[in-house]
């Protein structure tokens, strides 16, 4: 019944951008700072890389902070949990704000045109806020750390969006939204741009202002215009964003929990990727009860072996009771994983253990990197408490 | 009632078991989910529920807002005109800007659920509600949705769309009418982020947070005496037995360490926190929430 399960070091070799995607609450966080220590114990330079205003990321590597720069974690933090760091781990969490207004600085042709849009009240209000914004903020963050080459290896924990998805589609609905061409053939519904728009656009503006009101539309004009002249910058970018995703030394790793939720989820998300031609690596499933499957035979006359061996009747019949519970989700753990590498036609399934503990500090974290990190057999004799 | 919380706590389940308890009192009740995820339908086992309101039980309605169609139903309401509107959704501007403008699918959802609340409904032949329940957005998200109302009232200065959003903003921090529910998991960084999200919620949005639900609370099935029992049987046992007794361990542990988040969820939550179990069930189903909604008395 098991999947094959590969070596997360071997999915890895050669690899420059980790990009570690999936739905919310899977422990995607956690996932992306274990690959990244897991890295820099072999030697590399690494930084991880978040959006994350719940700062998750800063508190499971014991840091207090993170701020919009990358900063050393200190090696002797993981020489206490027994992780000797034979390379370098960075981390970062991206202020999706400042680095748009970074952004804005870079692209901008003068400083009045920069001027002109980072004090536009609209995108005052909406650069923190935008539909996309903090996914397309973290590729070009991605982006420039990787032209920037002081690092072996990146790995970006996506940000925490409803949608896998959202993170592929960020930087076609950025630009597309930045271009605001119609828009701007709108407002000037004169000469030739006004047979471009056709006759009805005069029209539909009269009827919109009723509805919306003038004010507004003439704001989101004035927004429009002063992101005129970035927009062949912000295309370009896009296209060199999209080129580092595609690329051979890139690998995306979908995080999902064993549930028939995120399961799917995980599923739709191979296909995307597969289908928009980006290199998949393989999936890791947090959280997962690990069945014993190899006892059910045994399971029979549980109760009555447990009683005699504890003298306790009604405690055996407990023990035995939760541990039937637990046995009904391994196996629904067993069969959503089997559906996922059908689905996948079995490349690469990473199952990583339910564990007795809370994963919230480097701790955690170090025993997650061991699992993700180890064989998918050691995985098996590790969950079962025999390693 | 509004229902949030970070992704993967399960606010759907409680958003339904929510619904299930003011039907079962009688309440004609929405449960509403938004931007497309349709969780509900899936629970329900409904192939879709879309942007209809569909009845799921006696007093229980569910609908799927889309913010597509609550844009061309909103748009409907405000133009009388056929050949008017018609042009309208016709013109390649309109349907640019419809898409472009940050932040309009979140108001339009934000619009269409006052909308379900009102009892004088807008759309013909509308049903009235008693309860409207929503399943809002993961959290990263969520302080966002609730925002969109005010950064809208804030940019248009003036005009309709300005009224309108402060409308919708008055609505949603109508404390006698509106409150938020946070769904939290009893786990270290769950609870920190549910305690965060609640004071943006209080101060920054400025709702009323009436309750915390702590989900998935294991039970006490073993005391600290007998785990110790098991610890012996476990390292002295081989096949099943050390199976059986490591699974019991590992209930206990559990069960342990989520009732010190408890505590911590107590202490730092300005709400009551109320704990909801977790369900050793493979899939939560309509049974599941309806066990979860007995709990909500």
């Amino acid at each position: 019944m098991s999947p094959s399960s590969p070596r997360l070091g071997d999915l890895l070799e050669d690899k420059q951008v980790v990009i570690c995607a999936g739905s919310g609450g899977v422990g995607k966080t956690t996932t992306s700072a274990a690959i990244a220590a897991g890295l820099a114990a072999r030697g590399m330079k690494v930084c991880v890389l978040t959006i994350d205003p719940a700062k998750r990321l800063a508190d499971s590597l014991g840091l207090e902070e993170l701020g919009n720069d990358a900063r050393r974690v200190d090696p002797e933090l993981f020489a206490a949990q027994g992780i000797e760091m034979k390379g370098e781990l960075w981390a970062m969490m991206l202020d999706p704000k400042q680095t748009f207004d970074e952004l804005i600085a870079r692209q901008a042709p003068d400083e009045e045109s920069r001027d002109r849009v980072l004090e536009n009240p609209i995108y005052q209000q909406i650069s923190g806020a935008l539909a996309g914004s903090q996914e397309y903020m973290a590729m070009e963050k991605l982006f420039e750390l990787h032209t920037e080459g002081d690092f072996d290896v990146l790995v970006l924990d996506t940000p925490p969006s409803r949608n896998a998805l959202d993170f592929l589609e960020a930087p076609r609905r950025l630009t597309q939204f930045i271009e605001g061409k119609s828009l701007k053939v709108f407002m000037k519904p004169t000469g030739f741009a006004a047979k471009v728009a056709g006759r009805g656009a005069t029209v539909a503006l009269s009827v919109m202002k009723r509805i919306v009101g003038f004010d507004l539309i003439a704001d989101l004009a004035e927004f429009f215009n002063a992101f005129s002249g970035m927009v062949d910058g912000f295309q370009a970018r896009a296209k060199r964003v999209n080129k580092l995703l595609a690329a051979p030394t890139t690998c995306f790793l979908v995080v999902c929990g064993p549930q028939g939720e995120p399961i799917d989820e995980a599923v739709y998300f191979h296909r995307k990727l597969v289908e928009a031609k980006l290199p998949f690596g393989g999936v890791i499933v947090n959280k997962v009860h690990y069945p014993a499957e190899q006892l059910r035979g045994e399971v029979e006359d549980l109760p009555a072996v447990l009683a005699a061996k504890l003298g306790d009747e009604d405690l055996a019949r407990r023990v035995a009771a939760n541990f039937s519970d637990y046995q009904a989700l391994a196996e629904r753990d067993a069969r959503n994983i089997e559906h996922l590498a059908r689905e996948m036609r079995a490349t690469g399934v990473i199952r990583v253990p339910y564990l007795d503990e809370d994963v919230h500090d480097l701790a955690g974290l170090a025993q997650i990197n061991r699992y993700l990190f180890a064989t998918g057999e050691e995985r098996v004799a590790m969950a079962a408490g025999r390693a | 009632m509004i229902v949030t919380g970070k992704g993967g706590v399960g606010k759907t389940t409680v958003s339904v078991a929510l619904g299930m308890r003011a039907a079962a009192e009688g309440k004609r009740t929405i449960v509403c989910e938004v931007a497309a995820q349709e969780n509900a339908s899936r629970m329900f086992e409904h192939t879709t529920v879309g942007f209809h309101e569909v009845e799921l039980e006696e007093n229980l309605w569910a609908i799927s807002i889309d913010p597509d169609e609550s844009m061309r139903e909103y748009v409907l309401l405000q133009l009388k005109v056929r050949a008017m509107r018609d042009m309208l959704f016709r013109s390649r501007i309109f349907n640019y800007l419809a898409a472009a403008t940050p932040g309009l699918k979140e108001l339009v959802t934000i619009g269409k659920i006052w909308e379900l609340a009102q009892l004088d409904r807008k759309v013909k032949a509308g049903r009235k509600y008693d309860t409207v329940i929503v399943d809002a957005p993961a959290t990263g998200h969520g302080v966002g949705f609730l925002q969109t109302p005010r950064t809208f009232a804030n940019i248009a200065r003036v005009g309709p769309i300005h009224s309108q959003a402060k409308t919708l903003d008055n609505f949603i921090t109508d404390h006698d009418n509106t409150g938020v529910a946070i769904v939290a998991l009893p786990e270290e960084m769950p609870v920190n982020e549910s305690a965060a999200l609640e004071r943006d919620l209080v101060t920054d949005v400025g709702v009323a947070v009436d309750r915390v639900y702590l989900n998935g609370l294991y039970p006490e099935r073993f005391s600290k005496k007998e785990a110790e029992r098991l610890g012996a049987l476990a390292a002295a046992e081989d096949g099943a037995p050390k199976a059986a007794a490591r699974a019991a361990l590992s209930e206990f542990g559990r069960a342990r360490s989520q009732r010190a988040q408890l505590a911590r969820l107590r202490r730092r939550a300005q709400a009551p926190v109320k704990t909801l179990p977790f369900l050793f069930e493979p899939d939560l189903g309509p049974e599941a929430a309806r066990r979860l909604s007995k709990r909500l008395a």
